[in-house]
């Protein structure tokens, strides 16, 4: 039995630094095992059985316990569908199956739209087991009446078709849930119940108190969008089948389909009445309102507190700005003003200093020994212009102090006067020469 | 044969497989060649109909039986495997409605016929029915095999109670058959397959699909190391070659009515004539594409003919056959398990032979499941013969056996055995990335051994073995919008279960490590080697590990306790 595999994969290498004693590690162990039954047939179950027996006996309290163990694979009859049966059902003709409620036939009322085809299989075997007519027979009814097996029949074969037990479902009247008392435990039931009829599923819930407004919101949405499978043929009057009156059956079929697409639009404006009526129940919908209100006035009021606040700001900024601008002004014009005055200060004692200049050769009398002549007067004076002239106001300032200082000296104010023009002449504001009695 | 012939034979045990079926029976013996055959009845059937019938103190059985359906309907017995070792309030006697219908007798289930010359007619129980019918099969095969048949195997559905299945050993002793041995008919028809000369021992999941005459049962069973364990099983008793008869005999009466006025099915004679030639024509159908109906005098003395084709047929079954594959999806999902999981679907029973049904079968499951009907594989084993083979097989298996011998074998200390509820594995690279390999499948029975070879790196050096559990995702993706590809078996019957406008999703299984449990390296294998990795699983989940460079001298070994 095990016979050599050749997988066509690659193992992986081994990782750096991966050591075991004996290059062998163990790191877990297996999950559990499900006892279950083998099958004792074919060779290999019986060398099992040999290899298995070889060293055991066992006895009748082994044999169950290991029989209990078994995981199941055959289903226990079913328990679940057990109702009374009504003796007034029992007696039903089998001829008036339009009316009949075939989920009580086959003991399902309580399942009714919810019931899976597999439950209507079993819920059908079990009551053929208990009212097929030979059944009858044995237990001493004679009658040969057998028209509740036609019923339970007729109850299966429409619900297991899915477009026949569409249409039942469709006027299954007692499946429908009416929506009176209180709120969320009446309407959850009722929306649940016109739910199946929806094409989409899942249905949203109706849910409570706690739903989420997006919750209630696509759950009205949802239903004023509804899409509705549900059909009235079951209602239909009988087609004639005969073959005979073409006429009179035009006539029903034409009869049955305006009567069912009456019906449909009564369910649809009967469905839309609902959940408007369930809307405007809602009190959900006017908290949200409320909710909304109030979150809307909030909203408000921050909105004028920003704008408000903005407003301030700005006039803050607007009259800083303003103040700013003054102060600058006048600063300028303060400034402007010393500027006057300094330079008319500076006019007024660079006029000082000139005439002390002036003053200075007048008083050492234009250096001549005795009355200076006219021409020695203006060389002289020409040379003290022209220096006047090239000299700025400190170094005026300057001389006009070192002339002052010589006073009447003569020659201290001739050689403030030469060192002056030297200044002058080395500082390329005067060429050489240029001056005559300074030189 | 006298009676010194009867005390040899007495000695000697001569054993066949028997397949009692509520519609038919057949019987199979495995020829000295080795090869499962099965066995035809005086007659030349060799799907005998289960059925007696009595007159004038004559027994007919078989094919003659079935034609008394028709005039002598209240002393002909159909139909009773299902009622053997029943109460009576416990029976569903619809199948039994145009035969002798069962009552009660006592704790026990009889019918009320007429089986000898007299008049008076007396209460025969279902026991003793099955007796008359075993003993008929057994003459028949006594007859062709030239030699006395005194044991036997006997295939039940899975479902049958202890008391079915005492009841059904002690009418088989009152035959004179000493019952080897009851063996499931599901996990026949797979060891009928696996029986064959051809056949190979491989891990696989089986859905067995036994289409019978008036039930149907499907089961799921994990076929691990050639022994076999039923996953789950899904049974309905009304669904069967019956149901597509009944299309055939609706159509049929409808057309009749059309043209006469009068609906046959009211009448008892003209259904059960309906009835039976209808099934002939249903059979016919799954053969050829059209098949004939003509019965003689079918109601109100009008003789009847008429023909139907297999489109025909097949679009007013379609409900039907609906109901056929939808049985076989629920086992599936009972089982916990995915159509992709399935390795192969077996169909077995007469009605499998329709063709239609396992096409359907086809769509629902992936292009690499094998299905095993007639029409889609063609070596298939006729579908009707599986659960005889099977029977016969085993049969031949247990017939040197003592009887203590077969008991304590099938005692459920021996049989119930613990199951892996994952598989175990190694984890393997490809590309960058490592993913599991399963070595032992799940559901596999304990103790087990699997031994498998793996590639290393093409540079060889030390590789590491992880052995692992391992789990099953199923991967959906869905294909973006691209042009219609169909695929060439949908193009022939596309006539109904066509969603064209659908893109249909990819679904794949994909394997992802669930839970490391052992590591062990193997060091300086050498390029383009291989590595042998042998798992060991003890009852107790306990494992022992050895991993060797093939062609290699040592072996890394290691042993992980079990729990339990």
């Amino acid at each position: 039995m095990a016979a050599v595999q050749v997988v066509n994969v690659q193992l992986p290498a081994l990782p750096s630094g991966w050591s075991a004693e004996k290059d062998f590690k163990p790191v877990g162990a297996l999950s559990g095992a499900t006892q279950r039954n083998l099958e004792p047939v074919g060779p290999h179950f019986l060398a099992h059985a040999r290899r298995k027996r070889h060293n055991r006996t066992f006895s009748e309290d082994d044999r169950l316990q290991a029989q209990q163990n078994v995981k199941k694979t055959e289903e226990e009859s079913d328990g679940e569908i057990s109702e009374d049966e009504d003796p007034m059902m029992l007696n039903r003709e089998a001829k008036d199956w339009k009316s009949q409620d075939h989920y009580a036939v086959l003991g399902l009322s309580r399942y009714r739209w919810r019931a899976t085809p597999e439950q209507i299989k079993r819920a059908h075997r079990k009551k053929v087991l208990r009212h097929h007519p030979d059944k009858k027979a044995a237990s001493g009814h004679r009658d040969e009446n057998d028209s509740f097996f036609k019923c339970i029949q007729i109850a299966t074969e429409l619900l297991l078709d899915p477009a026949r037990r569409r249409q039942f479902d469709s006027v299954d009247e007692a499946a429908d849930a009416s929506a009176k008392g209180k709120f969320y435990k009446v309407w959850g039931p009722c929306f649940e119940a016109e739910g199946r009829f929806s094409i989409k599923q899942p249905v949203p819930q109706f849910g409570n108190e706690d739903s989420t407004q997006e919750e209630v919101e696509n759950f009205y949405n949802f239903w004023y969008n509804f899409d509705s499978w549900r059909t009235f043929e079951y209602l239909d009057e009988d087609v004639p089948d005969d073959g005979e009156s073409r006429d009179q059956k035009r006539h029903t079929e034409k009869k049955n389909a305006n009567a069912r697409r009456k019906r449909k639009n009564e369910d649809v404006a009967r469905l839309r009445e609902l959940v408007d009526e369930a809307l405007a129940q809602d009190e959900r919908i006017k908290k949200f309102r409320q909710q909304a209100r109030a979150g809307k006035d909030a909203k408000r009021k921050a909105k004028e507190e920003e704008a408000q606040r903005l407003k301030d700001e700005k006039e803050a900024k607007k009259a800083a700005e303003e103040k700013a601008k003054k102060d600058a002004e006048e600063a300028a014009k303060a400034e402007r003003e010393k500027n006057k005055k300094n330079k008319e200060a500076a006019k007024n004692a660079a006029k000082k200093n000139k005439r002390v200049l002036k003053g200075s050769v007048k008083e050492v009398n234009y250096f001549a020994d005795g009355e200076a002549s006219a021409s020695q007067v203006d060389s002289v004076l020409n040379d003290v212009e022209l220096i006047m002239g090239k000299i700025d106001v400190d170094e005026l300032a300057a001389l006009a102090e070192k002339l002052t200082i010589a006073g009447k000296d003569g020659a201290a104010v001739k050689a403030a006067y030469t060192s002056e023009a030297q200044r002058l002449v080395d500082a390329g504001k005067l060429k050489a020469g240029e001056v005559k009695v300074f030189a | 044969m006298g009676d010194a012939n009867g005390v040899a034979a007495e000695a000697e045990r001569f054993a066949i497989g028997i397949s009692f079926g509520n519609t038919s029976s057949s019987i199979a013996r495995i020829s000295p060649e080795g090869k499962a055959e099965v066995i035809a009845n005086e007659e030349g059937d060799r799907q005998i109909p289960s059925i007696l019938s009595y007159i004038d103190g004559e027994e007919y059985h078989g094919t003659q039986a079935k034609a008394q359906l028709i005039r002598n309907s209240s002393n002909t017995v159909a139909y009773f495997r299902d009622y053997l070792g029943k109460e009576f309030k416990s029976i569903d006697p619809t199948p039994a409605h145009a035969s002798a219908h069962p009552q009660q007798s006592e704790s026990t289930v009889a019918f009320t016929i007429r089986d000898t010359a007299s008049e008076k007619p007396n209460t025969v129980t279902v026991s003793e029915i099955t007796t008359r019918h075993l003993r008929r099969l057994k003459q028949s095969a006594s007859d062709f095999l030239g030699k006395q048949v005194n044991a036997a195997v006997i295939t039940v559905p899975t479902d049958f109670t202890d008391a079915q299945r005492e009841a059904l050993v002690a009418a088989a002793k009152e035959a004179g058959i000493d019952v080897l041995q009851l063996i499931h008919e599901p996990v026949a028809a797979v060891m009928a397959y696996d029986a064959r000369p051809e056949a190979t021992v491989t891990d696989k999941l089986v859905v067995v699909a036994d289409l019978g005459g008036t039930r149907s049962d499907v089961a799921v069973v994990a076929c691990r190391g050639g022994m076999y364990t039923i996953l789950a099983t899904a049974h309905d008793y009304e669904l069967g070659g019956a149901s597509l008869d009944q299309i055939i005999i609706d159509h049929f009466a409808k057309e009749f009515v059309k043209k006469h006025k009068t609906d046959p099915r009211e009448d008892a004679r003209g259904l059960a004539k309906l009835k039976l030639e209808g099934e002939g024509t249903r059979k016919a159908l799954s053969l050829s594409a059209n098949a004939q109906l003509s019965i003689e005098s079918l109601a109100a003395g009008i003789d009847y003919g008429s023909t139907i084709n297999r489109t025909r047929f097949e679009l007013l079954s379609s409900k039907v056959f609906a109901q056929f594959t939808g049985l076989i999806e629920q086992v599936v999902k009972k089982a916990e398990l995915d159509v992709l999981d399935i390795d192969e679907v077996i169909f077995s029973g007469g009605a499998s032979h329709t063709p239609k049904i396992a096409q359907l079968a086809q769509n629902i499951f992936p292009e690499t499941t094998t299905i095993l009907a007639p029409s889609t594989n063609l070596s298939a084993i006729n579908p009707s013969e599986l659960a005889a083979r099977g029977a016969a097989f085993q049969a031949s298996l247990v017939q040197e056996f003592d009887h203590e011998d077969v008991e304590q074998s099938i005692h459920p200390m021996v049989t119930v055995t613990p199951h892996l509820t994952k598989a175990i594995g190694v984890e393997f690279t490809s590309g960058s990335e490592t993913s599991f390999q399963p070595l032992i499948a799940s559901e596999t029975a304990l103790p087990a051994r699997r031994i498998a070879q793996y590639s290393v790196p093409k540079e060889g050096g030390d590789v590491l073995v992880r052995v692992c559990e391992g789990s099953r995702d199923i991967k959906v993706t869905k294909p973006e919008p691209k042009p219609k590809q169909e695929k060439p078996a949908d193009d022939e019957d596309s006539d109904f279960s066509d969603d064209e406008d659908e893109d249909e999703e990819i679904r794949e299984i994909v394997w992802k490590t669930e839970k490391p449990v052992a590591e062990l390296a193997v060091k300086g294998v050498k390029a383009g080697g291989k590595v042998e990795v042998m798992v060991h699983v003890n009852p107790d989940l306990g494992l022992q590990i050895a991993v060797r460079e093939v062609g290699g001298q040592t072996a890394v070994r290691g042993a992980i306790n079990g729990s339990a």
